[in-house]
């Protein structure tokens, strides 16, 4: 070998070798990214994002589930009783404490909207049932009150709220 | 063939898993070791494409599988939803759909080269066949994927392939109802091609499995089309030598298949395609995709509904005896000089009948396409056999190195002493 020193330093073939290796890189991971990027939800999914719902033919007491993005929406017109034992919980005995006041929009108190789905494994939870009169999980027990809070059974979280607003007092747009 | 060095596991535990499942060695042999001509040009890089146009077919179309429903009344909406809403779904069904048209290019190609080098001369003849069979599954599955979209060429073409069988006598009529599931092609069809359509891809690299092991076992063809006489003399490494001159080869052959996805995605399909099916109007000018032109040709070439179906599929059938209808012993055209005159006229025919398949069927068309169609099979079955025994071969080289350091020593002067002395065995 003529030269017998480039081994020891950097030559032009390492260079080679390395700025090959990174083009080669950027090019694999350029084309990677379209094939995991289709599977994020696509445009007609999105498309699907918000739900208008008319509450005005919801009577009181009674609950109605309309869907948003492919989940249930539990829709719950609040008697006074509920209300005031909404209200009225001990939040030092809850394991998710949170004021009914922070779960309805104000002066909103008799409806309550929460995604209908049990924060402990996924199952949709089964309207004024459980010690609370709430809802119950049938798949593993777990006891929401009627604010939707998780009250007894092996759920960590509370009912979770959708984004939701009012744009007149007998409609509501979720998403 | 022995190859260059042999694996030998290091740590205890590649040991340990070597004795009792060794594919790492088989890899080092096949992939590593593995003995490759010296002579080799960049016409079997060809191989080393299609497996990985395989791969990219697979993988596109796994994915757009995810996106896709087989359901008549709604696929051909479906795949414009993965055009328009899916992310990057306009890239991986233009990789997909341009891909079919690469894999051909690429499959047409490795053909060529094989009757060029005469590389399916013994022992390589079920290595040819295996060939055949990967170059028939893909075109079922081509013709069967072209149906998916459900345009207007996917129904009028699905119809068209599949009365053909209507023309075998007696039971014709009851297997194209087979096939269709019905009465005509509808929902049933496009469900059992889409299933197969998914299928065959995997036997095609179930025989590709079968045609490299073939491959390795005799070992590769080469330019001048003689035997591997000392592996160190005649042959390099596959590792680094083949590997990447086949990644460099699939690199420039990408960049072909990226102007087609990027610059021009429908070029090679038909704008009828983007018409919905519809069962009750046929497209006036009805063609197949490029790649089925020259058999296209051959059918409409042929007056008569049977025999025109039967010449179609006998000139694919053909080449699976070719092994056995070249009656020459030397392999490569370059010492074969009347062969390689009809090699060339041959594959100007068959160039030629693919345009003529593109034309409307009348006038000199027609009659074009019959000289051509009749030449086609004079090749094979006149012209081949009897040129074993009237051509005179040019002298072979010794060996490949011979042949090697001979056409080195053509262009500098340096190496002329070396090459001056072929070694005797």
């Amino acid at each position: 070998m003529a030269h017998t020193e480039t081994s020891q330093k950097a030559s032009r073939r390492d260079f080679l070798y390395i700025a090959t290796g990174a083009v080669g890189a950027v090019g694999v991971a350029g084309m990677v990214w379209p094939f995991i990027s289709q599977l994020q939800p696509d445009a007609s999914v999105l498309a699907l994002s918000t739900t208008e719902v008319d509450i005005s033919p919801i009577a009181e007491g009674q609950i109605v589930t309309v869907q948003w993005r492919g989940k249930p929406i539990f829709i719950s017109h609040r008697t006074k009783k509920e209300i005031e034992e909404a209200q009225k919980a001990d939040l030092a005995s809850m394991r998710d404490p949170q004021p009914d006041a922070d779960r309805v929009k104000p002066g909103k108190d008799e409806w309550l909207v929460v995604i209908g789905i049990c924060t402990h494994l996924g199952c949709v939870p089964l309207g004024h049932q459980g010690a609370y009169d709430g809802w119950f999980c049938p798949c593993h027990g777990s006891v929401y009150d009627t604010s939707g809070r998780i009250r007894q059974g092996p759920a960590p979280l509370n009912l979770a709220l959708p984004p939701y607003a009012f744009t007149s007092d007998t409609k509501i747009v979720i998403g | 063939m022995e190859g260059h060095s042999t694996y030998q596991p290091k740590s205890k535990v590649a040991q340990w898993f070597e004795s009792r499942l060794p594919i790492v060695g088989l890899v080092h042999s096949s992939a590593i070791a593995y003995p490759v001509p010296k002579n080799l040009n960049y016409f079997w890089t060809f191989g080393a494409i299609l497996s990985f146009m395989l791969v990219v077919q697979i993988v596109s179309g796994v994915v757009l599988a995810m996106h896709y429903v087989a359901y008549a009344p709604v696929s051909f909406a479906r795949v414009e939803h993965i055009m328009r809403d899916v992310d990057y779904g306009w890239l991986i069904r233009y990789i997909h759909a341009n891909g079919a048209s690469m894999f051909f290019i690429a499959v047409y190609i490795h053909i060529f080269r094989g009757l060029y080098y005469g590389s399916y001369k013994a022992p390589r003849e079920v290595l040819w066949i295996l060939g055949v069979i990967i170059y028939l599954l893909m075109m079922a599955t081509a013709f069967m994927g072209y149906v998916l979209p459900w345009g207007q060429m996917s129904f009028w073409g699905a119809t068209v392939i599949t009365n053909l069988f209507s023309a075998i006598p007696v039971v014709g009529e009851v297997i194209v109802q087979w096939l269709w599931g019905g009465y005509s092609v509808g929902d049933p069809t496009l469900n059992r091609f889409f299933a197969l359509h998914y299928l065959l891809p995997f036997m095609i690299a179930g025989v590709v499995g079968l045609h490299i092991w073939a491959l390795h076992h005799v070992g590769q063809n080469n330019p001048d089309g003689i035997d591997v006489k000392s592996v160190s003399k005649d042959t390099v490494p596959f590792t680094p030598y083949a590997t990447l001159k086949d990644v460099f080869a699939t690199c420039v052959f990408l960049l072909f298949f990226c102007w087609f996805i990027f610059y021009i995605p429908n070029y090679l399909g038909h704008s009828d395609n983007y018409i919905p099916a519809n069962p009750m109007s046929t497209p006036a000018h009805i063609v197949p995709e490029w790649y089925f032109l020259p058999f296209y040709a051959i059918l409409r070439s042929i007056p008569d509904k049977l025999g025109g179906v039967l010449a179609m599929f006998a000139a694919i059938a053909v080449l699976a005896f070719l092994p056995w209808l070249d009656t020459s012993k030397v392999r490569s055209a370059r010492y074969r000089p009347m062969y390689r005159i009809f090699f060339w006229i041959f594959a100007v025919v068959a160039v030629g009948l693919g345009y003529l398949g593109s034309q409307p069927s009348e006038g000199i068309y027609v009659i074009v396409s019959r000289i051509f169609t009749v030449y086609y099979f004079v090749h094979f079955l006149i012209i081949l056999p009897l040129l074993g025994f009237v051509e005179k071969p040019k002298p072979l080289p010794a060996s490949i190195a011979d042949a090697v350091l001979a056409r080195h020593a053509k262009g500098g002067a340096t190496v002329v002493a070396g090459a001056a002395a072929p070694e005797t065995k």
